[in-house]
């Protein structure tokens, strides 16, 4: 095969897999996930507004507090936990054109597929607080990192403790 | 556009290397049963001396083909610390002729035990053919019958590899793995930023060629029983899910899941049609099969704990799974259709990641305990567990297919930590880092190709 040959094949396909991903439904606004959660970057974008106004995402994350963090090998909510959530429940059910998913993580201390186990238990232990304080189950998703996805590098429990955690990702409801 | 340029390069090597062919070389068989034979045992052994003189280059050319294919051999033997190589620097005899009769004394005399001769010859449309034979030094006899192999010069890798698995074969009485590749996950960049992409290579970490870029994030590829297609885990669409991609084609599709559910580490079944893997659904995780075409699932576990990290035993009739069932993870054994499982392991700490090895006898798996981190084995009733590795991190082993070497994840402390891929003999000796060239985690050997 030429260059010329190949290179057309190639954008061919370029072409073919990005309508692909325009039109996938299932596809979930990555971007934003990883701005906040998942690299925990703290950095606001644009959709975020400012953190001055409590009606925008950016607020809710600096603000009202978008994570929550989890004692070794456990999934249950402290104290400290609930009231940080109850504050996101009275965020959500303020601003209902929002949705969130909320992502668990686990420190690097394990294997890999129990991580990811262990962090859907934290997402889930979040959601179903969240939907007992009366926020809506059809605007809360959750997901898993598992260990992949660590904000504080060390290797010791200062950072691990930072790790530990599930964090709630404001994202544009599908009905606004 | 890098990401389909990167999946061609390696697609059309594939094709490239399926031209490769072996043909049995029509040799008369010597006498076999001389006293040449290395038993592999669980004690400590003297690796075995053997020598390799330069493979003799043919009319046509092939001498650099040669000197490399006899130099990648000579790796692989002492690669599994079962053989040491006299250096040609000692070596008395030279080897001029493929057909000349060898003088056994010269190599006695420097202590090769084991003698392997070749040739290599290049013909007009640039064709390798590569002949060779192994010797006992001190019998004087042939070990099993010379042979041939004949591929394209591109292939000279896997020629070698095929003819150190014959060497090996041949005294040891076991099947050989240098024939094999490895598919893993390449990492680049740091803790907090990491990229994965999906890439495979030769089992000595040579010809890595990637498999996905690095837009999504990539976890566990594992080799089907016939090598020819890769599951593995993808955050492509946001949420985890498995994949399969043929191997041929690049092509990749997603195994039918359920929205709000997370999928994750698939293994195929023997058989290459059923794939038994965990489905997380509300906080709990638990073990199902799918047949990978009809898209049927059927659920093997359902307990409030999480149950993961399956793996098929050779025969198709039973599965081994991690379950922290009692408050810790332990190893537990249940049948292919599920119902009741049986605990296996028994030690201090936790135990995660079991895999059933290719001869059935043996389980390797990951075990934690007082903030270390092992790669041990033990037999598939939980008996004879020996830890193999110690360090801050070590999981994930995978077995070479005769069953004989294990590789798996080391990542390394602190904010610099990287991950790499490293082997270890099932006695617990022989430990090396795979050269890859990268970060690298979470490898799947292949069967013998």
């Amino acid at each position: 095969m030429t260059f010329l040959k190949t290179l057309k094949t190639v954008t061919f396909l370029c072409a073919g897999l990005a309508l692909a991903a325009c039109t996938d439904p299932g596809r979930f606004d990555e971007g934003m996930s990883d701005l906040n959660g998942g690299m925990g970057s703290g950095m606001g974008s644009g959709m975020d507004g400012s953190a001055s106004d409590p009606r925008s995402p950016a607020y809710f994350q600096q603000s009202v507090g978008d994570r929550v963090l989890f004692v070794i090998d456990t999934y249950n909510l402290t104290p400290e936990a609930q009231r940080t959530l109850d504050g996101q429940a009275q965020w959500l059910m303020t601003n209902r054109d929002y949705n969130a998913v909320i992502e668990g993580h686990a420190d690097e201390q394990g294997t890999r597929e129990y991580n990811l186990a262990l962090g859907a238990r934290r997402a889930n232990s979040v959601q179903e607080y969240l939907i007992g304080q009366g926020v809506p189950a059809g605007r809360l998703k959750t997901v898993s990192y598992g260990k992949e996805r660590p904000i504080e590098i060390c290797s010791n429990e200062a950072c691990y403790a930072q790790n530990r955690r599930a964090v709630t990702v404001i994202s544009v409801g599908a009905s606004s | 556009m890098a990401r389909i340029l990167a999946q061609t390069f390696p697609a059309m090597r594939i094709l490239a290397l399926l031209g490769l062919c072996a043909g049995v070389f029509a040799a008369p068989v010597a006498a076999q049963n001389g006293p040449l034979r290395l038993e592999i045992t669980e004690g400590v052994i003297e690796p075995m001396p053997f020598a390799i003189p330069t493979f003799v280059a043919g009319a046509g050319g092939g001498g650099q083909a040669a000197q490399d294919i006899s130099t990648l051999i000579a790796a692989d033997l002492s690669g599994t610390g079962l053989f040491r190589e006299v250096p040609a620097s000692a070596h008395i005899s030279r080897v001029t002729s493929f057909s000349s009769p060898i003088q056994f004394a010269d190599w006695k005399a420097v202590n090769a035990q084991a003698l392997v001769t070749g040739a290599v010859d290049v013909d007009a449309s640039g064709r390798l053919t590569v002949q060779f034979r192994v010797w006992d030094v001190f019998s004087g006899q042939e070990l099993g019958s010379g042979q041939q192999f004949v591929g394209t010069q591109d292939g000279w890798r896997r020629i070698a590899h095929k003819i150190a698995d014959q060497v090996y074969s041949r005294i040891t009485g076991e099947g050989g793995y240098f024939d094999s590749r490895v598919v893993f996950v390449s990492e680049t960049g740091p803790k907090d930023q990491r990229s994965k992409r999906l890439a495979i290579m030769d089992y000595d970490g040579a010809n890595v060629s990637y498999l996905t870029d690095s837009s999504s994030l990539v976890l566990a590829p594992r080799f089907s029983p016939t090598g020819d297609r890769v599951l593995f885990t993808s955050y492509e669409s946001g949420f985890p899910r498995i994949y399969v991609m043929d191997l041929a084609g690049m092509n990749r599709r997603s195994l039918p899941s359920q929205e709000g559910t997370m999928s994750f580490a698939p293994r195929f079944a023997p058989n290459g049609q059923t794939v038994v893997y965990s489905v997380e659904s509300g906080g709990n995780t638990d073990i199902y099969t799918m047949d990978i075409n009809s898209g049927a699932s059927q659920r093997l576990t359902s307990a409030p704990s999480i149950e993961t990290a399956p793996s098929f035993s050779p025969d198709g009739s039973q599965i081994v799974f991690e379950s922290d069932r009692t408050g810790r993870n332990q190893l537990y054994v249940m049948g292919a259709n599920g119902g009741e499982a049986r605990r296996i392991s028994n030690g201090d700490g936790n135990y995660g990641t079991p895999v059933w090895s290719p001869r059935g006898d043996l389980i390797a798996f990951t075990k934690q305990s007082q903030s270390r981190f092992h790669i041990g084995v033990m037999r598939t009733d939980g008996s004879n567990e020996n830890l193999l590795t110690a360090s801050f991190l070590d999981e994930g082993p995978t077995w070479a297919p005769n069953g004989r070497v294990i590789m798996f994840t080391r990542e390394t402390q602190g904010e610099s930590g990287q991950a790499g891929l490293y082997s270890v003999d099932i006695s617990g000796r022989n430990l090396r880092q795979v050269p890859v060239g990268s970060g690298a985690s979470d490898p799947s050997w292949s069967p013998l190709q």
